[in-house]
């Protein structure tokens, strides 16, 4: 909130209405996540011992775990996505009502991680919009609170009034795609290490 | 193996690495063999560990077949290798009839190499959906990426629609199997259900 | 089973050939049969109870399951295409990632493949360390296993309880690999890492005071009325039935055959350590549970006994074409150089021919099958996944079960998708 102008008592406080309605939206929202785990493979178990009692993110407002995207605020894949499970998670991703965030957790999610091959999406963004990416092969549980608590501050930066910090849906265009194809390739393409090893003797 | 009858079928035995001894087998007399080693008293080989393929880097190799068979009763393993050259038809006769364990393993095979398995009663692919169009992945030939371009397998697993396969005929496809029609058992058997769009003709 | 359209006797409002409104008769041919329809119902691929991404189609008479039809692949990764692309050092990262739930013994697995087709001898202590991984790993799995199935069945609090307990497995891992769940602890013929200062002492700790926390969970459950009813007589296989469909593991011994391969076909000197093989009566999902309780105090003993016996001495194996040199010797000798190269360029070339092992993971019988043209990298990297095949009995175990008793049944067999598709 913004402190307007000089007032003479410390009683009461100015602010723009909006400013008090996003304040009071986002900080309820951003302390009250509802998390959908959509947790696949190895991440997923990082993301179990983040929820269980040693990390218990429970401490950051996401003690409902939400099995159902019809009740859910943010979409956290942990693990691995390979293409058979693309349209699963597109499917997820559409059910979810407005707003809704999304957490990629893990290289894979991320990028496809060591899985550079014929049955990995290299990278959920190509399916669904993220908002925060937490590296790691897995992250460990500090990793994805932190990566919860940049959500938290991402979420509180936005706005229901402002058109350009307001979140619209994504919808797939005609073709299918979340992305141009030629994006798709872009940032599915080999790199680091991995440019080498794709010759088997 | 410890008893000295040959196995009905055995064109050489070899011994591995490990030192386990290896029998490769007639490809027509698998089945007999198989049924052999699991009734003959001092055989008894009752528990199928597992089935799988191999191709080798050389292609004038041919792939084969390899089922490791346990007796649990003696403590004694032994190896089956079936040849297939890579030219002919691949296929063997499957043992879903002597071993349970074998269904879904089969089908592995059958999804990862494209060898089918004749008398298999649900010979589909297990771990690719069924509509994947771009061959068999464990293959030589087959490119570590896939055949076809990032863009071009994100379109098409997106568009699949998550429940082509939940469906009425599915569940009886397997009871139905023997009653239908030659070409529908073909198409049944190549996976063919639903449609994939055409790739975007601007490549 | 015939395809329903529900007709109801009604009339509803049309306009007839002239154009005035009239009333429009529905036919009705009688009330739809309700009691001989079946429904399907589908699970997963993301739902909670399916431990992963699997799912299962379901034909319900009523709340009867008639049939139970998995379908798997959602989690496929290509594992073994991509072993045909590394290196045999470069395979052990990738056996962490299939069954995720026991990292270290898989990474012994793909390590006892490797030095089998090496033909290598691995020296005392590093055999010693691994039976420490494996039960580890036996320990961590089988406490997950408790508390997702217990959460299946309503019991939140083991959950708690047995994830504790894992965290302090976790801390041991990662004070001896640096990672809590990827751990990569092998190499072909030796270790990543000796163990460091003070890992005895705790884990010593560990099995002292681990076995309370299996006392607390016995007691919550073993005699609670709500979990025996939820669990005895629900998805039994008789032995015969197990073995034709080749489970193995805790769900091969829960049907009464006595085959535990650290027994039957030992492999790191297991025949010389003190436990017993335990094995179930009735096959069924109680069974189960009793099996992996009693396997975790077993581990436990073994893991005693390994501490024990630890010897001194190196945990590689003496040859430079198979062990990276030291960093320090690496960096001042041009011989210890010139191997590190040519092991990070070229990796450790195996010889002609092929090598299965199979080792008793928490799961089953993990088998790694190699086969080799001479190269560096394998021809076929096979993985005999254990929860995969115990996973193909799961149609024939839900066959006429509550629709409750399949996440019971599905949770007992305890997969894990990672390595159920690879
Ligand atoms: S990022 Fe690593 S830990 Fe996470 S799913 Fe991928 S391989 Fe597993």
């Amino acid at each position: 909130m913004k402190r307007v102008g000089e007032v003479k008592s410390s009683n009461y406080l100015l602010t723009k209405f909006q400013d008090l309605v996003d304040w009071a939206v986002n900080s309820s929202r951003a302390n009250s996540l509802w998390p959908m785990p959509f947790g696949t493979a190895c991440c997923a178990i990082e993301f179990m011992a983040t929820a269980a009692s040693r990390f218990d993110f429970a401490r950051f407002g996401m003690e409902r775990q939400a099995f159902s995207p019809r009740q859910a605020d943010v979409l956290i894949c942990a693990g691995r996505l390979p293409f058979k499970l693309a349209p699963v998670i597109r499917r997820i991703y559409d059910q979810m009502p407005q707003p809704k965030w999304v957490i990629s957790m893990g290289a894979c999610a991320s990028t496809g991680g060591v899985f550079d091959n014929y049955a990995m999406v290299q990278g959920i963004d190509t399916i669904v919009p993220v908002d925060v990416y937490v590296p790691g092969c897995p992250p460990r549980p500090e990793g994805l609170l932190y990566g919860i608590l940049l959500l938290h501050k991402k979420i509180k930066g936005e706005s229901l009034f402002d058109a350009v910090k307001r979140r619209e849906e994504q919808p797939l265009d005609d073709k299918g795609l979340r992305l141009p194809p030629e994006t798709i390739d872009e940032i599915s393409e080999p790199f680091g290490n991995s440019v080498h090893q794709f010759r088997s003797s | 193996m410890t008893s000295s009858s040959p196995v009905p079928g055995a064109l050489r035995t070899e011994v591995a690495r490990d030192g386990e001894t290896i029998v490769f087998l007639a490809a027509d007399r698998l089945l007999e063999a198989m049924t052999w080693l699991k009734e003959t008293p001092g055989q008894e080989f009752d528990y199928l560990v597992d089935v799988t393929a191999v191709e080798f880097r050389d292609r004038e190799r041919p792939l084969e077949v390899v089922y490791f068979l346990r007796s649990l009763k003696r403590r004694a393993d032994i190896r089956i290798k079936v040849e297939l050259p890579a030219t002919a038809e691949l296929a063997v006769d499957s043992v879903w009839s002597l071993w349970r364990g074998a269904d879904w393993l089969e089908r592995e095979v059958f999804d990862m190499f494209g060898i089918t398995f004749r008398g298999h009663p649900d010979l589909r692919r297990i771990l690719m959906w069924e509509t994947y169009a771009e061959g068999y992945p464990l293959r030589k030939s087959f490119p570590l990426r896939g055949r076809f371009s990032r863009a071009e397998q994100v379109r098409q697993a997106l568009n699949v629609n998550p429940e082509a396969n939940y469906s009425l005929e599915e569940l009886s496809i397997a009871e139905a199997a023997g009653d239908l029609p030659d070409d529908m058992r073909e198409r049944l058997r190549r996976g063919e259900r639903g449609v994939i769009p055409e790739p975007p003709t601007a490549a | 089973m015939s395809k329903r359209t529900v007709e109801l006797e009604l009339a509803t409002p049309g306009v007839d050939a002239e154009g005035r409104p009239a009333r429009v008769p529905l036919t009705a041919t009688g009330e739809p049969k309700l009691a001989e329809e079946h429904m399907l119902v589908n699970i997963g691929p993301q739902h909670p109870a399916t431990h992963g991404v699997l799912r299962l189609v379901v034909e319900l008479d009523g709340e009867t399951v008639v049939r139970c039809i998995p379908h798997l692949g959602y989690l496929h990764s290509g594992f073994e295409k991509l072993g045909e692309y590394r290196h045999y050092n470069q395979i052990i990262p990738l056996t962490d990632r299939t069954d995720y739930l026991s990292p270290m013994s898989n990474n012994v697995g793909f390590a006892l493949a490797a030095e089998k087709l090496m033909g290598i001898e691995i020296t005392p202590r590093c055999t010693v360390l691994r039976v420490i991984a494996c039960e580890m790993s036996r320990i961590i799995s089988h406490m997950v296993w408790l508390g997702t199935t217990s959460i299946d069945l309503g019991a939140f609090t083991p959950f708690l309880w047995a994830f504790q307990e894992r965290e302090r497995i976790y801390d041991l891992q990662e004070m001896w690999t640096g990672a809590r769940l990827t751990t990569s602890l092998t190499r072909v013929g030796g270790l990543l890492a000796d163990i460091p200062d003070g890992f005895v002492d705790k884990l010593r700790h560990f099995t002292e005071t681990f076995p309370k926390t299996l006392g607390e969970i016995d007691r919550v459950l073993t005699r609670n009325a709500v979990w025996a009813g939820r669990t005895q007589g629900v998805g039994a296989l008789t032995a015969a039935e197990a073995i034709n469909y080749s489970l193995s593991g805790p769900m091969l011994r829960a049907s009464g055959v006595a085959y535990d391969v650290r027994k039957d076909k030992p492999y790191l000197g297991y025949e010389t350590y003190d436990f017993d093989v335990i094995v179930g009566e009735h096959g069924d999902v109680f069974d189960r549970y009793l099996v992996r309780l009693e396997e975790c105090h077993q581990s436990n003993r073994i893991l005693q006994q390994a501490l024990d016996r630890l010897p001194d001495g190196p945990i590689n194996v003496d040859d430079p074409r198979v062990i990276l040199p030291s960093k320090t010797r690496a960096m001042s000798d041009m011989e210890a150089m010139i191997f590190h190269f040519k092991q990070v360029m070229e990796g450790v070339k195996a010889p002609v021919g092929e090598a299965y092992v199979g080792i008793e993971n928490p799961k089953g019988e993990l088998g790694t099958y190699l086969v080799s043209d001479g190269t560096a990298k394998p021809v076929r990297w096979r993985i005999r996944p254990p929860s995969f095949i115990n996973l193909s009995a799961l149609p024939r175990m839900a066959e006429g079960h509550l629709l409750s008793d399949l996440i019971a049944i599905n949770a007992s067999v305890d997969i894990v998708m990672g390595e159920v598709d690879r």
